[in-house]
């Protein structure tokens, strides 16, 4: 478990392997929490336009280690946590992250940084309230994958551990890595395990009866649109989205 | 040929077992005048016949650039700058030292981790985060520590480069104005650096002397760690 956070907002969070599902589910969440008029701030693995340059630099030059990389990253998540996450938790919103410090521990472990090690890295980050699991058979991930984009981009495919020269092949040899790293998590950090081969909207009623469940008699930061005018004409406003980013 | 020890566990993906080059770091405060004994020692070294490569804190072609323009905006939290230059130090660390000091030569490192860490503990880091973070680093051959004290520090910044934000701590703000912020931050880091002296087995340097003395000191010292080899 990662240290208990001290706040009044709500962290929930997705992780699971590319082609899980788990940006998809995510994104239905938002929209779920906002219609319910509720606070609520999104962020993704990998966006501080802090490090945006550096990131790109590594990736379009492939200058990246396994331990360069996850640095890099751990920068990436600090500045997000220092910025953003940890101040609107403590303003009490609910803040909703595709990909946390678990990814770290699955993707860098499988490129062969020290478990104890990378767990040092993340230690300033809290246990998230929720956090779900995304459980797929490699089989169906690289099925969506494959089918949906034009390519697999080279660290995605772990093409820098020299695992297979083909592309394909390196994909599912890296991704089976993480998997496992994954599973090892479920009981360490206590994962929501979802059965990622469920359909869309299944997927999503089961995700929000846990998120309602989990948010009962808790009262959030009021919208003030919500808490002055109580007349829903408009959309409840929210926090604008401050950082839209490339994913790994 | 050299043992190669790291701190934590190293780099598990790339075991290194021994090197025939040398890893020597000199450490201290801004304006101790680490970078002028590093060209002495590097112009010494190499009449006697070592290659020599040299480097130092944001050097690295990963980071270097990135770590600039950061540094411009003055946004980032203490613990992302920790993680950048950790990013940078490893990138050098993999990308330069370790291939000179497979390849024997002399790696000359104008400061270590160990100032960034310094830095890191005076701006409220855990001192064990900060630490195991530098779990993938290389213990140096040897580790002279230039100390000097904060007026001679002040001698040399006004008659050198003058005062800057960083250098003077402006970002956790130790005064109101760089002078005052300059001799709190400039001292809590002469107390790092003295905590870790023993910690890490530096060999501390009186660098309020002239140049030269202590140039002639660090040659000593690098001459027994070549003695040192050959018996």
């Amino acid at each position: 478990m990662l240290r208990p956070g001290s706040y009044k907002g709500k962290l929930i969070v997705v992780e699971g392997i590319d082609g899980s599902g788990k940006s998809t589910q995510i994104d239905l969440l938002h929209k779920y929490i906002q219609a319910q008029g509720k606070s609520v701030y999104f962020t993704e693995w990998n966006s501080s336009e802090l490090v945006r340059s550096t990131t790109r630099l590594g990736k379009q030059e492939k200058m990246f280690t396994p331990t360069t990389f996850s640095l890099l990253q751990a920068t990436d998540f600090s500045d997000r946590w220092e910025n953003y996450m940890l101040p609107m938790l403590r303003a009490g919103v609910i803040v909703l992250a595709d990909r946390y410090a678990f990814t770290a521990f699955a993707r860098d472990v499988a490129r062969g940084v020290d478990r104890g090690w990378v767990r040092n890295l993340y230690s300033f980050a809290t246990q998230p309230d929720l956090a779900f699991y995304f459980q797929v058979p490699l089989d169906t991930a690289v099925e969506r994958i494959t089918g949906a984009r034009a390519k697999i981009k080279y660290y995605e495919a772990g093409m820098d551990l020299g695992l297979s020269d083909n592309k394909i092949t390196s994909f599912r040899l890296f991704q089976q890595r993480i998997i496992n790293e994954y599973e090892n998590m479920v009981d360490e950090f206590g994962l929501t395990i979802m059965d990622g081969t469920l359909p869309v909207l299944d997927l999503q009623k089961k995700m929000r009866a846990i998120v309602k469940k989990a948010l009962r008699g808790w009262e959030g930061l009021p919208i003030p649109s919500v808490a002055t005018r109580r007349s829903p004409r408009r959309p409840a406003q929210v926090i604008p989205e401050v950082v839209e980013g490339e994913k790994v | 040929m050299n043992d190669v020890n790291f701190y934590g566990a190293g780099f598990p993906y790339r075991p290194l077992n021994d090197v025939p080059g040398k890893l020597i770091v000199l450490e201290g405060t801004d304006a101790v005048g680490r970078s002028t004994q590093v060209q002495l020692l590097r112009r010494w070294l190499e009449a006697e016949g070592y290659a020599v490569s040299d480097t130092g804190l944001r050097r690295g072609q990963l980071c270097g650039p990135g770590l600039d323009v950061a540094r411009q905006g003055h946004t980032m939290g203490p613990r992302t700058l920790s993680l950048f230059y950790a990013t940078d130090f490893s990138d050098r660390l993999e990308n330069q030292i370790i291939p000179a000091l497979k390849a024997g030569f002399v790696v000359l490192s104008d400061r270590y981790f160990y100032s960034i860490i310094a830095r890191d503990v005076v701006r409220g880091a855990d001192p064990t985060w900060a630490r195991n973070v530098y779990g993938f680093a290389l213990v140096p051959d040897l580790i002279m520590y230039l100390r000097a004290d904060v007026p001679t520090l002040i001698s040399r910044i006004v008659h050198g480069r003058g005062f800057n934000y960083w250098e003077a701590g402006m970002d956790i703000r130790c005064a109101d104005n760089l002078y005052d912020s300059f001799c709190v931050y400039q001292s809590k880091l002469v107390e790092q650096f003295d905590r870790m002296a023993d910690e890490f087995g530096f060999m501390t340097i009186d660098a309020t002397r002239p140049v030269n003395a202590v140039n002639e000191d660090l040659r000593r010292n690098i001459m027994a760690l070549f003695q040192k080899e050959k018996v």
